[in-house]
């Protein structure tokens, strides 16, 4: 205990004698800790900024609904000539159906439809929303997408195409001025929807889209009420190495659906092995049980729909799977490599801090010699003044870390003010900044604080 | 009882091919409570003799016991220990710490080896110390703020701060007038008289040595002459 006091004191002392010495040249101390100041401060902006950017990232990823895959049709090709993604039609409702019942590592799957953009009317006020889907009531699982009012449609309304729909949060901020558009009819194409639902905020997505310009219904009501021109209210067969089309205009409503089947004929069925696909949709989305899973679930789908769709061996996929888990990786990889490339840069600031501190220390050693060999001359030793030249230096560091640490912190609080650049306060960054001001001061501290107690203390009293 | 009892000591410098013999077997014995001063010629050896006293270097051979205890084959670390402990130190260059007050300079020396003296403690030290050397009015200037005799006062209350039997001037009045020197001296003798510290004063001023009771003169790396003067005349 008695031990500790007398460490406690002397340790005290040392301090003191350091700081006293620091203030003797306030202009040449405050000048040293600058590169210091500076090291510090870039390292906490950068990972300040860098966070915020990836968190951001991570935010927005988690709105468009985590582990999502997304199905699209795929390239038609005739003789040989492709015609590039999306040019055919070949996802079913039934497709998205055999893949929730079939793939183990999918939680939830939705078929979509785009309609085309036209205008939403409620009263006098109409707008028209970015995206108008089709889809079923699973679209809000799979995006992760609660109902803030009101409900959504159910399976019951997708098989009867019931005209209602569930709107976005910009929708009622446009059409609604802020009132419950529960219960409220707004047109679309002519079709009357009743609004049942009202879909929480959402906020922007990776691509900066405002995910809260949305109206979903039914896919039913879309595909045969509203008919949306992206997908002509067609029945299409695949056009199969050739052997001709078949067209039919499908009827308007579900209840009259097995009337679409084109009939086939002998020849026809015997040239394509493939069941007409009578109902076609924009795309499908489905969602892994985890983000592990998302590659699983990939696998699962690619082997499922090969087999729906009587792709042969070495085939051509007719669909592609997009894993969004992997674009917002690619995204996020970026931001990570570009916050460790700055980091970087600001570490060797700090070194050639480190580097000016030691220089200066060295011409102080040099200064002060004879104060040196005075020191020694009263009793210290070589230890001693060791201690007292590393406490300096690493006194200045430390001083200048705290510097840097406010500058830091305040140019990410302007970056985040007048840039509007996310921003994240980093605790680890300032741990880290401290240790590493500290370190910079031993390392770069020690050879000229070495020096100092190697002095011979005749010499260094007789030094001019 | 003897302070200081030194036995054939020998210093030998060598600068590469050349042996350089400064100190050819000094023996000297210093009682306690004596002022001695230690004159001689550049070049006779009295500054590697008041470093080898000192405990800032050590003799070749040769035995030298202070206070009782053998310092000659002292490690570094040691010698500092004995420095800190038994001898204070007085430049002809005052050797204060620019820019500090006269406070903190009396201080220092308790940062080596002081640490059982609270804070407290070795402030008050300190000033008693700058008020037995007549700067009572004094404390918080710096050097600058001083006269050349103050400066030197300064130096002493720093020097025996840690209260050590033995105080080794450098040519403490080199840098003083005669009147600073006067009093200088004055304030030596009544350190030497009244708190029976033991003073050995190296110089090459007459009426220095003069106002010594002892006076050792040395020539070319030996003792010359040992003499007790009438002592005390300034």
């Amino acid at each position: 205990m008695n031990a500790m006091r007398v460490m406690l004191i002397k340790s005290l002392r040392i301090l003191a004698a350091a700081m006293t010495a620091l203030r003797r040249n306030v202009m040449r101390s405050v000048l040293t800790t600058l590169g210091i100041v500076i090291g510090v401060g870039a390292v906490i902006a950068m990972m300040e900024i860098g966070n915020g950017s990836s968190n951001a990232i991570q935010k927005t990823i988690a709105s468009m609904g985590a582990n999502t895959l997304m199905i699209f049709p795929g390239a038609a090709a005739s003789g040989g000539i492709s015609f590039g993604a999306g040019s055919t039609m070949t996802l079913t409702p039934q497709d998205s159906d055999a893949i929730i019942k079939e793939c183990p590592s999918v939680r939830a799957t939705a078929p979509v439809i785009r309609s085309k953009n036209a205008p939403v009317i409620f009263g006098s006020k109409n707008w028209v929303p970015s995206e108008i889907d089709g889809t079923t009531p699973e679209f809000l699982e799979v995006r992760e997408w609660p109902v803030a009012e009101g409900a959504t449609f159910d399976d019951r309304d997708v098989r009867n195409a019931a005209r209602v729909c569930v709107v976005g949060q910009t929708l009622v901020r446009e059409l609604f001025q802020g009132q419950s558009p529960i219960g409220e009819e707004v047109r679309l194409q002519n079709v009357s929807l009743r609004v049942v639902g009202v879909l929480n905020k959402k906020g922007a997505s990776m691509g900066g889209r405002d995910q809260d310009d949305i109206l979903i219904a039914p896919w039913t009501t879309i595909k045969f009420r509203v008919s949306g021109a992206t997908t002509a209210n067609t029945v299409t067969v695949a056009p199969a190495a050739g052997t001709g089309t078949a067209t039919q205009r499908g009827a308007l409503y579900p209840g009259s659906a097995a009337g679409i089947y084109a009939a086939r004929s002998a020849i026809q069925t015997k040239n394509s092995p493939m069941p007409v696909r009578m109902i076609t949709v924009d795309q499908i989305i489905v969602s892994a049980t985890s983000a592990a899973e998302a590659k699983d679930a990939t696998a699962e789908i690619t082997g499922l729909l090969h087999d729906r769709h009587h792709l042969a061996e070495g085939e051509v996929d007719d669909f592609k799977i997009i894993d969004m888990a992997e674009i917002a990786s690619v995204m996020s990889a970026t931001t990570v490599m570009m916050t460790r490339l700055l980091l970087a840069v600001a570490m060797i600031s700090l070194v050639v801090g480190g580097v000016g501190i030691m220089n200066i220390m060295l011409v102080s050693v040099t200064e002060r010699t004879k104060e040196i060999g005075l020191r020694m001359a009263v009793g210290a030793r070589g230890a001693d003044i060791l201690r007292q030249f590393l406490t300096e230096s690493v006194v200045l560091c430390l001083a200048g870390g705290a510097m840097g640490i406010a500058l830091g912190r305040g140019s990410s609080y302007l970056v985040s003010k007048f840039l509007h650049w996310p921003t994240l306060p980093s605790l680890g960054a300032i741990i880290a900044s401290v240790l590493v001001s500290a370190s910079v001061g031993i390392i770069f501290g020690f050879y000229p604080a070495w020096k100092a107690s190697r002095l011979d203390p005749i010499e260094a009293l007789r030094y001019e | 009882m003897n302070l200081i009892e030194l036995r054939d000591i020998r210093k030998t410098f060598y600068l590469g091919e050349v042996v350089l013999p400064v100190l050819k077997g000094i023996s000297l014995d210093i009682a306690k409570g004596e002022m001695v001063a230690l004159t001689g010629a550049s070049g006779s050896g009295k500054s590697t003799l008041m470093n080898t006293l000192g405990c800032l270097d050590r003799p070749t051979s040769g035995d030298y016991a202070l206070d009782g205890e053998e310092v000659s084959r002292l490690s570094n670390d040691a010698r500092a220990r004995m420095r800190n402990l038994k001898m204070g130190f007085v430049f002809q260059n005052f050797n204060l710490l620019p820019r500090t007050t006269a406070h903190m300079q009396v201080m220092m020396p308790l940062l080596y080896g002081a640490e059982y003296i609270s804070q407290k403690e070795a402030r008050t030290r300190a000033e008693a110390m700058l008020v037995r050397v007549g700067l009572a009015d004094r404390m918080d200037h710096q050097p600058s703020q001083l006269s050349g005799g103050q400066q030197q006062r300064v130096a002493l209350a720093r020097a025996l701060i840690n209260r050590p039997p033995l105080l080794l001037a450098d040519e403490p009045t080199g840098n003083l007038d005669s009147q600073t020197t006067r009093e200088v001296l004055a304030l030596f003798k009544q350190l030497n008289e009244q708190d029976g510290i033991t003073i050995l004063i190296v110089t090459h001023d007459p009426k220095v040595a003069t106002s010594c009771r002892r006076v050792i003169r040395m020539a070319d790396g030996l003792i010359e002459a040992d003499e007790i003067t009438v002592g005390g005349a300034l």
